[in-house]
């Protein structure tokens, strides 16, 4: 049994006189101690399928239909005190900014004892030594003073690192890790990758990593979803996605990369940007942006089919799939 | 720390003369004290004698240096009217204003908080929107209103509080006497704190709703959620403590503010404290008095907001007053 299971989630806001859907008929799977990529530009649905996961859509957001089955239960039909007792505890959550996450009024001992005592009975002198030891697994220095300091005092890379110390304390199945390096100083942002994976390894977490970065995808996970317009239009494992993407716009994601580019030449961008979520065309959402666009891509949308050993929702695909051929034999 | 407060109290120093050098302009200027002294029979020669001698003819300077040297000494005039030292005819009045004042802040801090957090972390409810309702009408109706409807409602109408004065009194020392010790002292001093209250309370149960609802969106409570922290325990201890840090700022303000409003609440209530007597120096032109008054409230104001700030630094981790002094 799959450790994580989400089948046609469907997330939508509330607007004043209508609904705007976010996330368009989800699913997919995660095992355990498997890692998975999120990718896509901003407004994709990224953050909100993490956050759907942790039950934690901030108003107007809500799940409007579908199924999240973590270790065989229904997080989308749980109340809010079953949902309390497994965020944080089977289910942790790594944010983006580690200078806003941490509250700036309590210690850090505080943020991590209070978080051992809400899921399990414990004292306080237990909690703190559990706390040390997690503080020591993530590499911080000298952990048993870190606790009586507040997060001013910290930098943003130890921010970071207390955070992910913070998601480790309960032993979680699952971390769901939002942009993790994205504030970070670049110098950092290797470390606090290479650090995670290390730790998911070892403890053989379930992680769901959500990014704009290939490059961080590539390096981190096992199998990647490619995100657009609240869908996913491509699901595989990460080193095929990579190497041999189908999707025209997963094409151009990685055309896109400065890698992709000789020095000098203009980065290839993906002409035009995502439609917004009220005014996303009928049919295929990539259509407007496509450079392979049909006049059926326009009005009707896409399946999604396996095609060789990915997942994608593009009519075009088996075409685009002759043309390349057809390219290399010439 | 230390070095923060040795600034603080230079900086109080520094209002406290600002304070002394108005309070004397006034007294320079409001009335002739020789027709207060002498009355209308004596001549203008003996009269400019009396000047001279009073040193009223010297240069603003010397005469200015001459008061404050006096009022250091603790020597803020003599009262007019009451023939006694300024200073001791207000500090016999007051502890009744300090307890009416006490009574005024308990009655705000132990309903703002609770109300204020019910209405952000509720605001749609009927309660809520009641509650903020009332509100912009305790803003808006003037102290002595509410002062004198409250007198015609539960005092006159349903007769369960008494309209004036302080009621039986305890002694504890010096000049003080409570109202805090006896029941029909606490019956006594219900009515005057309520209407006090009633001008600071809408304003801070607006404050910390306002706060709170921004503190509710923020990141770290966000977080607190996502590790499974109880509900009220994210409300009292996450967001409550980053809501009031604003709030004990424009709390140290208040209070003093308070102490100006109680020149009203005393006078409707007839409330022996020093606000009445103010009003009473202003009509007798008891110069001596009112200039000693802005002096003492002024005084007041200066001391709260300094150990406001002083507590403002130990609450709030992120303020270092050690760096602070430098």
């Amino acid at each position: 049994m799959s450790l994580l299971s989400v089948r046609d989630l469907c997330v939508k806001f509330a607007m004043r006189d209508n609904t705007v859907t976010a996330l368009n008929q989800i699913s997919f799977d995660l095992a355990k101690g498997e890692r998975l990529g999120i990718v896509g530009e901003s407004g994709a649905g990224k953050s909100i399928t993490g956050f759907a996961l942790m039950n934690l859509l901030s108003r107007p957001g809500f799940v409007d239909s579908g199924n999240i089955l973590f270790q065989g239960d229904d997080i989308a039909q749980m109340s809010d005190a079953q949902m309390r007792r497994i965020r944080g505890n089977r289910m942790a959550m790594i944010f983006q900014d580690p200078m806003v996450t941490l509250n700036p009024v309590l210690t850090i001992g505080q943020q991590m004892v209070e978080t051992l005592m809400a899921h399990r009975k414990l004292s306080k002198s237990e909690a703190e030594q559990i706390a040390i030891v997690k503080l020591r697994e993530v590499y911080i220095p000298s952990p048993a003073e870190r606790l009586k300091q507040y997060p001013h005092e910290l930098s943003g890379g130890m921010r970071q690192r207390i955070i992910i110390a913070i998601a480790l304390l309960l032993d979680p199945q699952l971390i769901i890790a939002d942009e993790p390096t994205t504030a970070l100083d670049v110098t950092i942002q290797a470390d606090i990758m290479e650090l995670l994976l290390e730790l998911c390894e070892t403890n053989k977490v379930g992680l769901i990593l959500i990014t704009h970065d290939l490059g961080v995808v590539s390096q981190m996970t096992e199998r990647t979803l490619v995100m657009y317009a609240g869908r996913i239009i491509e699901a595989g494992r990460t080193r095929e996605i990579i190497n041999d993407p189908q999707h025209p716009y997963t094409q151009g994601l990685i055309n896109a990369l400065p890698q992709q580019t000789a020095p000098g030449q203009r980065l290839k961008q993906i002409p035009g940007n995502m439609p917004s979520l009220t005014a996303i065309p009928s049919g295929c959402p990539f259509a407007p942006r496509c450079e392979y666009v049909q006049d059926h891509c326009r009005t009707d949308a896409p399946e999604t089919v396996k095609y060789t050993h990915v997942e994608v929702a593009c009519h075009e695909v088996n075409r685009l799939h002759s043309d390349k051929a057809e390219e290399m034999t010439r | 720390m230390f070095a923060y407060l040795v600034k603080r109290v230079f900086q109080a120093i520094a209002v406290m003369f600002v304070i002394s050098l108005i309070g004397f302009a006034i007294q320079d200027n409001l009335g002739d004290p020789l027709r207060e002294l002498v009355g209308q029979s004596v001549s203008e020669e003996v009269r400019q004698e009396l000047r001279d001698e009073l040193g009223l003819n010297d240069s603003f300077v010397t005469q200015y240096l001459r008061f404050a040297g006096n009022a250091l000494q603790g020597d803020l005039g003599t009262s007019y009217f009451f023939k006694e030292p300024a200073l001791d005819v207000i500090l016999k009045k007051l502890p009744a204003t300090m307890e009416l004042v006490f009574g005024a802040t308990i009655i705000i801090i132990g309903l703002s908080i609770p109300v204020g957090v019910y209405t952000a972390i509720y605001p749609n409810t009927i309660l809520s929107r009641l509650v903020m309702g009332i509100s912009i009408i305790g803003i808006s109706v003037p102290v002595f209103l509410t002062a004198i409807l409250m007198i015609f409602v539960f005092s006159v109408e349903y007769g369960w509080f008494p309209s004036y004065g302080r009621g039986d009194l305890v002694h504890v020392f010096g000049p003080w006497e409570t109202n805090f010790a006896t029941v029909d002292g606490w019956m006594h001093i219900m009515l005057p704190s309520i209407a006090l209250a009633s001008i600071m309370l809408p304003l801070f149960v607006r404050l910390i709703r306002a706060e709170m609802m921004e503190v509710l969106q923020s990141e770290y409570v966000k977080y607190a959620k996502a590790k499974g922290i109880r509900p009220w325990r994210i409300y009292f201890v996450h967001a409550l403590k980053n809501t009031l840090l604003p709030v004990i700022t424009v709390g140290g303000v208040q209070i003093g503010t308070m102490v100006a409003y109680t020149i009203l609440t005393e006078t409707v209530f007839q409330w022996p404290g020093m606000g009445f007597m103010f009003l009473e120096a202003v009509n007798r032109v008891d110069t001596p008095l009112i200039v000693a008054y802005l002096i003492v409230v002024g005084f007041i104001f200066v001391v709260t907001n300094t150990i406001v700030d002083l507590i403002y630094g130990l609450v709030n981790p992120t303020v270092n007053l050690a760096r602070m002094g430098a």
